[in-house]
């Protein structure tokens, strides 16, 4: 059986979701927010490879898509306990305030 | 066929990803994000990746936001100012051009397609004969054993930090 849907419509819907965890990152200032774009930018990435892998007739690409959770999972435990640190020395997520490594 | 659910559902994605990006309230991004999970997760359906769907839907929309929510409500966010002030103005025209490139430049490289990839053999028959999550489990504990035991390391690592860095009374 043959998809219907091309393999280019989910890489230009992961293109842009990814492009929209870009403008996150790069527009906002709550640091919480900021991680929820880079989330958002794992999900797309996660979509290319699950759609290449189904468009491959390969498995890789879900074990990896597996793999980049499980990093996600640990890298948000410890971004979201940073975050919790900053909050109780700056009492602020605003990443303009976050300047104590300034020389 | 398949368009009929491809589109909704990508519409669902980017709505929902436009509106983590927009919304001014940290708790109505959380919940948008949570409803791109499940747009991506039905799609994931669609690709035939069941078991990556369930888990998209297990880790991130159960895990992974919960545990956002929960620090959203923990620290005091209500009263955030706007994300745009004034004087970001030029920056923020940039950043879109930058990344209004970075679109265009993703779109024109995905377009020739991957006529001449090799192909594996776990075709949509095998798939559907052996069933999606044995195959990736298979695969799991045979080729990626190794990195699934690192997994395990990194995620405990981890517990570790997590712990040691929102610990109340630091050093």
């Amino acid at each position: 059986m043959t998809a219907t849907v091309p393999l280019q419509a989910y890489l230009i819907l992961s293109a842009a979701l990814f492009t929209i965890g870009v403008i996150g990152v790069l527009i906002r200032r709550n640091a919480l927010i900021i991680f929820m774009a880079i989330e958002l930018m794992l999900n797309a990435v996660n979509l290319s490879f699950v759609a290449f892998s189904r468009f491959l007739d390969s498995m890789d690409g879900q074990v990896i898509v597996f793999f980049v959770m499980a990093v996600a999972a640990a890298e948000v435990a410890l971004g979201l306990a940073i975050i919790i640190a900053l909050y109780r020395n700056k009492e602020s997520v605003n990443v303009d305030e976050i300047n104590l490594l300034r020389g | 066929m398949e368009w009929v659910v491809f589109i909704p559902l990508a519409a669902m994605a980017l709505a929902t990803a436009v509106s983590v990006v927009l919304l001014r309230n940290p708790i109505y991004c959380a919940l948008s994000l949570i409803g791109t999970f499940f747009a991506l997760s039905g799609l994931y359906l669609l690709l035939q990746a069941q078991f990556i769907a369930m888990v998209q839907v297990i880790i991130y929309a159960g895990a992974i936001m919960v545990l956002f929510l929960f620090v959203i409500m923990l620290l005091d966010l209500g009263h955030e100012p706007s994300p745009w002030p004034r004087r970001d103005r030029p920056r923020l025209l940039l950043s879109v051009v930058l990344v209004l490139l970075l679109l265009l430049e993703l779109t024109v490289a995905i377009r020739p397609g991957i006529s001449k990839a090799i192909r594996g053999p776990y075709t949509s028959a095998v798939v559907d004969a052996v069933g999606n999550t044995q195959l990736v489990g298979r695969l799991l504990f045979t080729d990626f054993l190794i990195p699934f035991e690192i997994t395990s390391i990194i995620l405990l690592i981890a517990i570790i930090g997590a712990m040691v860095l929102a610990r109340r009374h630091l050093g």
